[in-house]
């Protein structure tokens, strides 16, 4: 049995360094060395999961019942992040239009992150934009609206710390307003000027148009830009104005009460 | 006191164990590969593997937990549809029994329960994984295109389960999660520029999944039939493509 026992530690391959066969020479054997990881990995998993089920039970409440709404109603906890987006954007944008694009944006990531360094190992330093995109919109926009939403909202979707009782009957005055009312701007919704439809439209468009302004300021310096070329830049510039889209909301509507920022008959931004 | 070697051979020796085992396992080079290549499940795996890839702090071992979480549900899962009826008179009591009457029956479904929200958290820690070793890169494109995939289908498994009890908790988070499809635009009564196709709430994007205008018998009934058959059967075929092009494209990632 000793004869056939692999080294498990590295060991140098017996290429010389010039040689450009690479370290997938550096094989072990799946039996036992991988089978045997699994079996014990699993049999942990399976005993946490036997005493977590032994200990605690699912949640069952009262029978269905279509006359009495709960308040708060709360989607299960991994929508919760979706549910939250309810609060900032109109149902059609946060829960029609922003998972789709999520979906997309997370499939589309292979075919425009271009950059072949960082292929399977760890590392930050040879991509930081990807890195930094993933871990702002995975920890900060996916993860802690998730926590938002199951700890710090109560009766009414208002906002409570968990240590606090809910109060049903907390009336928060609704002051938001739209865009083209708000104070300083209001001038621009008169309909004489740019009318409510066409400032928000205008604002959007400015938004977006900043990708542009950035593609040609920079394309002739960074190599970056140049080699995306100008469809998979694109694409990327509009899925991460749209995530950028969800801060700003949020940001615009705790600091001024702002509720939307393009108001038309048929929907709001 | 003999030591342990020569315990053993004693044993491995004796009458009683040559009766049983007729010859041992010499763990040759040919015999490990042949433990891969002859066993219809573990040839999922290919004979050897990059060393680096049998670290748990490369893959920290997510896809493969994700993969049990399912496999446990499908067990418990199927236990629970013994005992399960999904009308809207019954479901609430069978859950009842379940829990107090049926032997094991609160542990089964615990053990649906956690294991699936388990399955939620692994399969993000997974795509979390392969995002930060970026093994998305060419040519395992295609792979991860799949893996979100099976992101989505992990979640609304989640969610058409989430109904099936038929509590108070299971019918409002349904009815808040499926309000969104009234929005959705052009197909939902209430979303935009829904008058110009003229969808009514009766005739709409979720009346369409609900099989009515509020969550009753008929979505409970929708919710189980994709809960227990349509969707399970979707995920294990899109598995089946992600676990043989993980093969097909080179193994696990490494540093090339
Ligand atoms: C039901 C859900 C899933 C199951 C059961 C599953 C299972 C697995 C397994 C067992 C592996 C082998 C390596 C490992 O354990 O990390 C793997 C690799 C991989 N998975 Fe998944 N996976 C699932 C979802 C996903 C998702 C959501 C993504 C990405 C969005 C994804 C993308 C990949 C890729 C690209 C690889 C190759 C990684 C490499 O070569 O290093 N999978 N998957």
């Amino acid at each position: 049995m000793a004869e056939a026992k692999e080294n498990t530690t590295s060991k140098p391959t017996a290429q010389s360094a010039g040689a450009h066969e690479p370290a997938v020479t550096d094989r072990v054997h799946v039996w036992p060395y991988l089978v045997r990881n699994e079996f014990i990995c699993s049999i942990i998993v399976m005993v946490i999961l036997t005493v977590w089920s032994i200990t605690i039970d699912a949640p069952l409440e009262e029978s269905a019942n279509p006359t009495q709404t709960p308040n708060p109603s709360k989607a299960p906890w991994y929508f919760l992040g979706l549910q939250e987006m309810l609060v900032y954007f109109d149902p059609w944008f946060a829960g029609v239009v922003l998972p789709s694009l999520i979906i997309v944006g997370l499939m589309i990531i292979p075919y425009v992150d271009i950059n072949p360094k960082g292929n399977g190992y760890y590392t930050f330093r040879e991509r930081p934009f990807a890195i930094t995109m993933f871990l702002f919109g995975f920890f900060f926009m996916w993860i802690s609206l998730i926590i938002t939403g199951v700890f710090f909202r109560g009766p009414g979707w208002n906002l409570f710390w968990p240590w606090e009782t809910w109060n049903p009957h907390l009336v928060i005055a609704l002051t938001n307003v739209d865009l083209s009312a708000w104070g300083p701007l209001r001038w621009m919704g008169n309909p004489k000027i740019f009318g409510v439809e066409v400032i928000g439209f205008v604002l959007i468009a400015f938004y977006y148009s900043t990708a542009f302004v950035f593609y040609y300021l920079k394309r002739d310096i960074s190599d970056a830009i140049r080699q995306l070329g100008p469809v998979r830049y694109g694409i990327v510039a509009f899925l991460f104005l749209t995530m950028m889209s969800l801060p700003i909301k949020v940001f615009l509507r705790l600091a001024f009460n702002i509720k939307n920022v393009w108001v038309t008959p048929w929907f709001n931004i | 006191m003999p030591n342990f070697n020569e315990l053993k051979k004693r044993i491995v020796e004796s009458q009683l164990w040559r009766s049983i085992f007729r010859h041992d396992y010499p763990d040759t080079p040919r015999n490990r590969v042949l433990q891969i290549m002859a066993n219809v499940w573990l040839h999922l795996h290919p004979p050897k593997i990059r060393r680096h890839a049998i670290k748990i702090r490369f893959t920290w071992c997510m896809g493969g937990v994700t993969f049990l979480m399912f496999l446990v549900t499908v067990v418990t899962g199927v236990i629970l549809m013994f005992y399960y009826r999904p009308v809207a008179e019954y479901a609430y009591a069978d859950m009842k029994y379940l829990q107090y009457d049926v032997p094991f029956g609160m542990i089964m479904r615990n053990m649906h329960r956690w294991a699936a929200h388990g399955m939620v958290i692994t399969v993000w820690l997974h795509m979390f994984r392969v995002f930060m070793t970026g093994s998305y890169k060419a040519p395992r494109e295609f792979n991860w295109v799949v893996g979100v995939v099976l992101l989505t289908i992990t979640l609304l498994l989640s969610f058409t389960g989430y109904l099936l009890p038929w509590d108070q908790l299971s019918i409002w988070a349904v009815t808040v999660g499926t309000n969104m499809a009234r929005a959705t635009p052009l197909l939902g009564s209430e979303g935009p520029f829904a008058q110009v196709v003229g969808v009514t709430p009766r005739y709409d994007a979720r009346a369409f999944l609900l099989g009515g205008t509020l969550v009753g018998p008929p979505a409970l009934l929708r919710f189980y039939v994709l809960h227990c058959i349509f969707l399970p059967i979707l995920i294990s075929l899109l598995m089946i493509v992600h676990f043989w092009r993980i093969r097909k494209d080179g193994g696990i990632s490494g540093p090339l």
